[in-house]
């Protein structure tokens, strides 16, 4: 199977980071455990209650648009998308249907290839629209045929349907472009795109093209996959269905008695994706205009101030880490995907210090592993930028060697140092814990002398060819000189036992 | 009991001045109601002891000199699809049957704000559609003047309780002219705002472009007081408009100089009554007689007015009443087979016919394949209407004409015939499609007693001119203070 034949669209449902809901004041916040409680008449549907739109909702929706360089519209309308389900309150959903608020655009995803180039992809968008959430129905599944509940906590939780174009040419890229989304999502502020909690959410259409035996290029059906809770679900659920539709399309020698787009689901526990409905429905939205909501308009200078407010996308951002700032391409990428915040604090670092690469190093490092030991998120980091910078211009103007600035660091996380700035409390702690770096030769000299002449067996087995031997001696040396670097220690032994 | 025969503007002088009580007011009108109700209809639900006790407290609070809202003290009835946190809230449909909503209308915040006594839920064709108020699951409601014959609709109950001395002031809703018409069947005043001029947060949506909240009373001076309360803007509508309430009944004494009266002679030609017909010419000479100007003008698209309306509405009622699902509210059915019958066993069984024609209709005129033929067309001549409408306010500053063609009809006549009854609206769907404010205020009687409404049109937000030509015809004629005699026996 060649990823030419491959065939994938992508239908991402993104939930936005509002205070309130899309149509009313209720809490726009994941809350599983009270069933019911971030309700009023708008968001239950009760007869009588009118939506209005939210603004913010509005403005993110069109900061995606314009992030997603899509064309945004001049004008555009809410219409009722009209089903029945327990979930669905008014029995209509509040969506955009001929006229959403943006159209085309694309997202570009650098993806390895299977020769292990990395290629820049670029998926294009179909369009991005603004809905409402629906409610989520409880079922008993216990088994025990128990009622059937619902919950509308979520319902009118402010939504951004994002459609690809079918430019996707594998279960990877699919996996990048879901990453490349979230990561711009978060990025811009619009989403925390948790899967887990629903805040992203993800259909995937795919088909492929084949060679029937006659030597004519065949579709095979579309499959819509649903119930796709995480990305490497999307990327494992694709995996599976080429390899089914492949098996599929052997099996009927490519005419199909159905080829009508099948739904179906993914089995994340056994690995497989498994028919839901054996056909699609033809289903008659009887999609039409909302009367209880005006159709919007939006100036060019208002779209321009928005287009000016948006933030540098991670893609770029993660370019200019690697062109300007010198990082490796893996380097960027890790300070990248740990989010905005993480990004902001490295660049701040690497600013003050005028060493990104040292920077980078500290805060891929030392700064994450803390981050994951404490589960503590940046802002909340007891050494913020200022206080990392400092220490890394020490460890440039040799008055603090690594070593000791770990140390310093560590006992900076703890909050300890006293009172005072961040330089003040640096200084004490290198003053109580002797740290500042021996950049005399001269006591160096003399302290190495000691050494030699307490230790003579160690000293005598190393000039004998026991290499290993010398560690003994450079910890001696470390111990009595406090903040030495030990590479030049090292040196320095080497050079005395060699003499 | 005469109390609750005065207009609200001379009941409010009486409260403000000693003469009454807003104990006494409402006592005597759930008097009225406890007489003559049983044989009228126009209650669904009679708040006797909330009334009550709001009318003792507005008293105390009259007594003890603090500040007190417009409407302090006035009984004010309801139709029954506006929302209300204390009493039942049906839409005289079965759908809704024991329903208490936990929230009140935008409307009835505003009564209650005014100090108004909320003193029941008046009866109406089931979710406002119907022009007679027989479509109501309850039973429906006569007006007072011919027990025999309708109140209209589909504010029938809203119309006949003001007529009756039920209540001086009462509030409804006109989506195709369900506020001008059972007013013009029951002699009293109704008027529907401009779209837009009043929120319907908390008016269970019928066809939601068109709907419309507006007072029903028994002057002009009385329902320009009430619109005053029940008009402004409300951040909870997102179609209600920032504009300032005019103080309506401010000027109503003085007469319009050279007032211009457009009439469409469409509207005085085949299929108009003969009463009817000269009550309204009768009317426009009195208006010639104050030195106003009557002109001809043209209307052309009226005459798809109808089929227009009846693709509009209820295409969004199909929308609008789909969440009447048995779910999470409502009626559901005890026994079914799964969702699906759960459904349609649930609807199948609370609505009444005429609300399932209205379904059908809308829902088949959404339908993929038939949009653009049906709603999207209609949108266009809904345009057309409203720019003739546009055009026509060059000339003239009021549009009059019937309200119906024919007065109040006997019970059952159009039940039968639903395109009968849908042709019955041609006078008044027009200024629901142009979003316009339209008033209809008492013209006379049929030889046989039936009260005749007229009707005058004006343009958008210019309900304070609509108000003062109106009050012109009344200060002339008088045909407000005509009552209806309850007391005699009703007609076989």
């Amino acid at each position: 199977m060649t990823s030419a034949g491959i065939i994938i669209g992508l239908e991402v449902h993104v939930q936005l980071q509002t205070r309130t809901k899309i149509f009313c004041g209720c809490l726009n916040r994941f809350n599983p455990d009270e069933p019911n409680v971030q309700t009023c008449p708008v968001c239950l549907g009760l007869p009588g209650a009118l939506p209005v739109m939210n603004r913010l909702a509005l403005e993110l929706s069109l900061q995606a648009g314009l992030a997603l360089e899509g064309s945004i519209a001049g004008f555009t309308k809410w219409d009722r998308k009209q089903y029945y389900y327990p979930d669905l309150p008014k029995a209509y959903q509040i969506s955009q249907y001929d006229l959403p608020l943006c159209q085309g655009g694309h997202l570009d995803v650098e993806v390895e290839q299977q020769d292990g180039e990395i290629e820049t992809r670029t998926i294009r968008l179909i369009r991005v629209h603004l809905e409402e959430d629906a409610g989520k129905n409880l079922h008993d599944e216990t088994g025990g045929g128990g009622e059937s509940r619902v919950d509308l906590n979520r319902a009118g939780t402010p939504l951004l349907e994002i459609v690809s174009e079918p430019d996707i040419r594998s279960a990877t890229e699919a996996y990048r472009f879901l990453e490349e989304l979230r990561l711009l999502m978060v990025y811009l502020g619009i989403s925390d795109c948790n899967m887990q909690e629903g805040s992203l959410r993800c259909d995937a259409n795919i088909n492929l093209e084949l060679t029937n035996p006659a030597g004519e290029a065949v579709r095979t059906p579309i499959v819509e996959v649903k119930n796709l809770n995480s990305f490497r679900g999307v990327e494992a659920a694709l995996t599976y269905e080429i390899t089914r539709q492949q098996k599929e399309f052997d099996e009927f020698d490519g005419v199909y008695p159905d080829d009508s787009k099948q739904t179906r689901g993914w089995d994340a526990d056994r690995g497989v994706t498994f028919a839901q409905r054996g056909k699609e429905d033809a289903s008659d939205y009887r999609y039409f205009p909302d009367p209880d909501l005006l159709p919007v308009t939006f100036t060019d200078e208002y779209i321009a101030g928005l287009r000016d407010g948006l933030c540098e996308p991670p893609a770029q951002r993660r370019r200019r880490f690697v062109q300007q700032l010198g990082l490796s391409d893996y380097d960027a990428a890790v300070l990248i995907d740990q989010g905005p915040q993480t990004a902001d604090y490295f660049e701040s670092v690497a600013m003050q210090c005028s060493d990104a690469k040292r920077a980078a190093n500290w805060v891929t490092q030392d700064v994450l592993r803390e981050l994951n030991e404490r589960d503590q998120a940046i802002v909340d980091f007891a050494v913020d930028a200022d206080g990392l910078a400092t220490l890394i211009s020490l460890i440039t103007s040799q008055e603090l060697t690594t070593r000791s600035a770990r140390e310093v660091f560590a006992v900076l996380v703890e909050g300890g140092g006293g009172e005072g700035t961040v330089a003040e409390r640096i200084d004490r702690i290198v003053q109580q814990r002797g740290l500042a770096a021996v950049a005399d030769t001269a006591q160096l000299d003399q302290l190495i002398d000691t050494v030699i002449a307490g230790n003579q067996q160690a000293a005598e087995d190393f000039r004998v060819g026991k290499d290993a031997a010398i560690g003994r001696l450079i910890g001696e040396v470390m111990r009595e000189a406090g903040g030495a670097d030990p590479q030049k220690v090292r040196e320095a032994l080497i050079a005395k036992l060699r003499s | 009991m005469t109390a609750c025969r005065e207009t609200a503007a001379v009941l409010l002088e009486q409260l403000a001045g000693g003469q009454a009580t807003s104990l006494e007011l409402t006592e005597s009108c759930l008097a009225e109601i406890a007489a003559h109700d049983e044989s009228i209809g126009a209650f669904l639900h009679v708040a006797a002891d909330a009334a009550l006790v709001s009318a003792e407290s507005i008293d105390r609070r009259r007594a003890a000199g603090e500040p007190l809202g417009r409407l302090a003290g006035l009984p004010v009835a309801l139709k029954d699809v506006l929302v209300t946190s204390d009493q039942p809230t049906t839409c005289a449909s079965r759908m809704l049957e024991g329903w208490n909503p936990p929230y009140d209308a935008h409307t009835v915040e505003r009564l209650r704000q005014a100090d108004a006594v909320l003193i029941g839920k008046t009866n109406m064709d089931e979710f406002a559609m119907g022009s007679t108020t027989e479509n109501s699951a309850v039973g429906p409601t006569r007006t007072p003047w011919r027990l025999d014959c309708v109140a209209g609709g589909s504010s029938g109950g809203s119309a006949a309780a003001v007529a009756a001395g039920f209540a001086p002031l009462a509030v409804g809703s006109d989506t195709g002219g369900s506020i001008r018409q059972p007013a013009s069947c029951c002699g009293v005043v109704g008027l529907k705002p401009t779209y837009g001029r009043v929120s319907r947060y908390g008016l269970v949506a019928y066809a939601s472009s068109l709907d419309q909240v507006g007072p029903f009373a028994r002057d002009v001076a009385s329902a320009a007081l009430l619109l005053e309360v029940l008009a402004g803007h409300d951040s909870r509508d997102g179609t209600c408009v920032e504009l300032p309430v005019p103080g309506y009944s401010e000027r109503l004494d003085e007469p319009l100089e050279g007032l211009r009266i457009g009439i469409c002679p469409e509207h005085f030609a085949r299929g108009l009554d003969g009463e009817v017909r000269e009550t309204i010419e009768r009317a426009l000479d009195v208006y010639r007689g104050l030195g106003a100007v009557i002109r001809e003008i043209e209307l052309k698209h009226a005459k798809f007015a109808v089929a227009c309306y009846y693709l509009v509405a209820p295409s969004e009622a199909s929308s609008n009443l789909a969440r009447y699902d048995g779910i999470h509210y409502g009626r559901r059915v005890d026994d079914y087979d799964g969702l699906v019958q759960m459904y349609s066993d649930s609807r199948g069984a609370a609505f009444g016919s005429e609300v399932k024609r209205r379904i059908m209709l809308g829902t088949y005129a959404l339908s993929a394949g038939y949009y653009d033929a049906y709603y999207l067309k209609a949108q266009k001549v809904r345009r057309l209407i409203a720019e003739d409408y546009s055009r026509a306010f060059a000339s003239v500053d009021v549009i009059a004409s019937p309200v119906a063609p024919t007065p109040a009809v006997p019970l059952g006549q159009l039940t039968g015939d639903p395109l009968e009854m849908y042709l019955a609206d041609i006078y008044t769907i027009s200024a629901n499609l142009a979003g316009i404010p339209g008033i209809s205020i008492p013209a006379g009687f049929s030889s046989d007693g039936r009260p005749i409404g007229l009707q005058l049109l004006g343009n958008a937000f210019a309900e304070e001119q609509l108000l003062r030509a109106a009050a012109m015809h009344e200060r002339e004629t008088q045909w407000h203070q005509a009552i209806p005699d309850l007391d005699r026996d009703a007609p076989s």
